[in-house]
């Protein structure tokens, strides 16, 4: 709790340009690993954060046909949504194709995302064994894996993306 | 006793500060008087005054009561026609989809943006938040993971600043091979500016206590598409802040109700609406947002990633397509010019193409990362001109052309189109946006 000569302190230093914590109102509730368990689910390039659970191309092709054609195409041509698969080597061309083959730089990228935002009309209503094969599904009809490749926790970081040399970090840097 | 109008200020004794017709901002100002002789009646006027006035009379609602009030004020009936648009929603299938809408800004003036009218993108709609319910969470490397109630957050201090917000596709038809028809709403209308209010994130963080291994943060919204994007936590403990409020008010829904994120100057989507966590990591988490989408494509096929801030840019909006012109005369050409980086500091406007320019009038206050109108009287002798506008900020950085932007980028980045833009004035009054 905080006095109300604290708070008037706070204002004071703060209008000042700085911060000291001690006479701020610290208002937040403490939380526990168990209590965000459910909002914690964001996945880092390197695959921490990836839950338990696994899937193939060919557990993915069913959950595919039937959440996912209606908006990116029977063979992830897309339209009207993005178009998933093909693409690669026309990059540096005029008519450039942006997939999750040609573009995409990491494979960890699609499972985070698939889980969060897909399918759009229900997002998160996926479970994770069928977000593993689903994501196989995709990898796999851009070439990058086999049919019966097994999708899990270990195996979804170390997919190499055809594009991932091609990005570079400007930060803290500017592009001219 | 001959009554004085405006008539008999010459205007062929106006000093002109550059070709076609660029008037002296200086002399102007001089010869007017004040800053508001220029900016109110006066200018239309000498466009447009007629030799003799109609007699006047006394209209219908001088002579009966008015309306009464209301809780909740609307714009005129007779402004009806300004309003947001297009509707762009790439998913047919999904009318609540991703998508957006824009400002129009040939309708507006001054720096602040209504909410009404604050341009609006979202990936997955718009969601309908019980503030009550609406939980923000800090947790990843801090020493105090913890979750704040709009109630405990409302307590905070309150700061507030002037802030532009620029979609990262704003203006992105400019990359094209041709000049794509349109308005200054239609082709830079994903920009608006308002006040914000709330708490400083550098507090909250300070109050959680930063792991010193942490150097990024991932902000996540509680829409249908859980927005995410990695921030650099440098950005976060420098200018961020968690706005509750907009121009006054409690954010609209559609500008992230009950909370947002505000990064000064960076990408758009990077002001995470409807924020509801905050996650302290070492690196960037490389979400679709920051990897698929937000990045540029650049020529043989490199992509830059995390290229954050919006850089100067300066849009004429009046005269613009769709403002056509009664006649040659005096007119004011206005705009909006802003940077990502810092103050804008000088605003050139040419009449003819970019041949020749002269420095425009920056309205007060010119904030840092604030949209800015300026000012500059031109008198157009109804022939042919194009019009251009280039804005230089406090860095140095001068606005390129899109000659320039497009051979240093190509044609495919479809982000951070920030090039010179060319308003054609055909001798019938109507402008057309052309690439010089």
């Amino acid at each position: 709790m905080f006095t109300r000569n604290a708070l008037g302190a706070a204002l004071l230093v703060l209008v000042a340009g700085q911060v000291i914590a001690a006479e701020t109102p610290h208002l937040g509730t403490p939380v526990t690993p168990a209590d965000i368990a459910a909002w914690d689910t964001s996945i880092s390039p390197d695959g921490t954060g990836l839950p338990p659970g696994k899937g193939s191309a060919a557990q993915g092709k069913e959950i595919y046909a039937l959440k996912c054609t209606g908006c990116h195409g029977v063979a992830g041509e897309g339209k009207p949504a993005d178009r998933l698969t093909g693409g690669q080597g026309s990059l540096a061309t005029d008519a450039p194709i942006k997939t999750v083959g040609s573009y995409w730089p990491y494979a960890t990228t699609l499972f985070d995302y698939v889980r969060r935002a897909m399918p759009l009309n229900e997002p998160m209503s996926l479970t994770n064994d069928e977000v593993y094969a689903v994501s196989a599904y995709v990898l796999s009809l851009n070439g990058l894996i086999g049919e019966k490749t097994e999708l899990n926790a270990k195996t979804l970081p170390k997919i190499k993306m055809p594009n991932h040399d091609s990005f570079f970090i400007v930060y803290p840097g500017n592009l001219k | 006793m001959a009554k004085k109008t405006s008539s008999d200020l010459d205007l062929g004794e106006l000093e002109l500060a550059a070709g076609n017709g660029l008037v002296d901002r200086r002399g102007f100002l001089n010869r007017a008087g004040s800053a508001a002789g220029i900016l109110g009646t006066g200018l239309a006027s000498l466009a447009v005054s007629p030799a003799q006035a109609d007699p006047l009379k006394v209209q219908d609602w001088t002579k009966t009561p008015g309306l009464g009030f209301t809780a909740y004020g609307q714009p005129s009936q007779y402004e009806n026609g300004v309003g947001r648009g297009p509707i762009v929603e790439p998913n047919a299938m999904y009318k609540t989809g991703p998508g957006s809408i824009r400002s129009p800004l040939q309708f507006l003036d001054g720096m602040i943006t209504p909410n009404g009218l604050h341009f609006e993108r979202s990936h997955n709609g718009i969601p309908d938040i019980k503030p009550d319910e609406h939980r923000l969470l800090i947790h990843g490397l801090v020493k105090r993971p913890q979750v704040f109630t709009l109630e405990a957050l409302s307590r905070y201090p309150m700061t507030s600043r002037i802030s532009f917000v620029e979609c990262a596709g704003n203006s992105g038809s400019l990359y094209g091979k041709t000049a794509a028809d349109g308005t200054a709403q239609t082709l830079h209308g994903l920009l608006s500016c308002a006040e914000w209010t709330g708490v400083s994130l550098a507090l909250l963080l300070d109050e959680a206590g930063v792991d010193p291994k942490a150097k990024w943060l991932l902000a996540e919204g509680a829409d249908a598409a859980s927005m995410t994007r990695s921030i650099p936590l440098a950005k976060a403990l420098d200018d961020a802040m968690i706005p509750l409020y907009q121009n006054g008010e409690r954010l609209r829904p559609s500008n992230g109700y009950p909370m947002r994120l505000l990064v000064p100057g960076y990408q758009g989507n990077m002001n995470v609406k409807w924020l509801h966590r905050l996650k302290l990591t070492e690196g960037p988490t490389m979400t679709r947002d920051e990897t698929s989408r937000y990045s540029l494509l650049l020529k043989e096929g490199k992509v830059a990633q995390f290229k954050f801030p919006l850089d100067a840019k300066a849009v004429i909006t009046k005269p613009s397509p769709g403002l056509t012109m009664k006649g040659a005369g005096l007119y004011e050409i206005s705009g909006l010019a802003w940077s990502g980086n810092g103050k804008i500091v000088r605003v050139d406007v040419s009449a003819d193409g970019g041949k020749s320019f002269a420095p425009a009038v920056l309205s007060e206050p010119v904030l840092s990362k604030a949209l800015t109108r300026f000012r500059l009287p031109w008198k157009w002798d109804g022939g042919p001109a194009v019009l251009q506008a280039r804005a230089v900020d406090d860095t140095g950085y001068v606005q390129p052309t899109r000659d320039a932007l497009v051979a240093a980028r190509g044609n495919s980045p479809a982000y951070h189109n920030n090039a010179i833009t060319n308003w054609a004035v055909a001798v019938d009054g109507g402008l057309k946006h052309v690439y010089a």
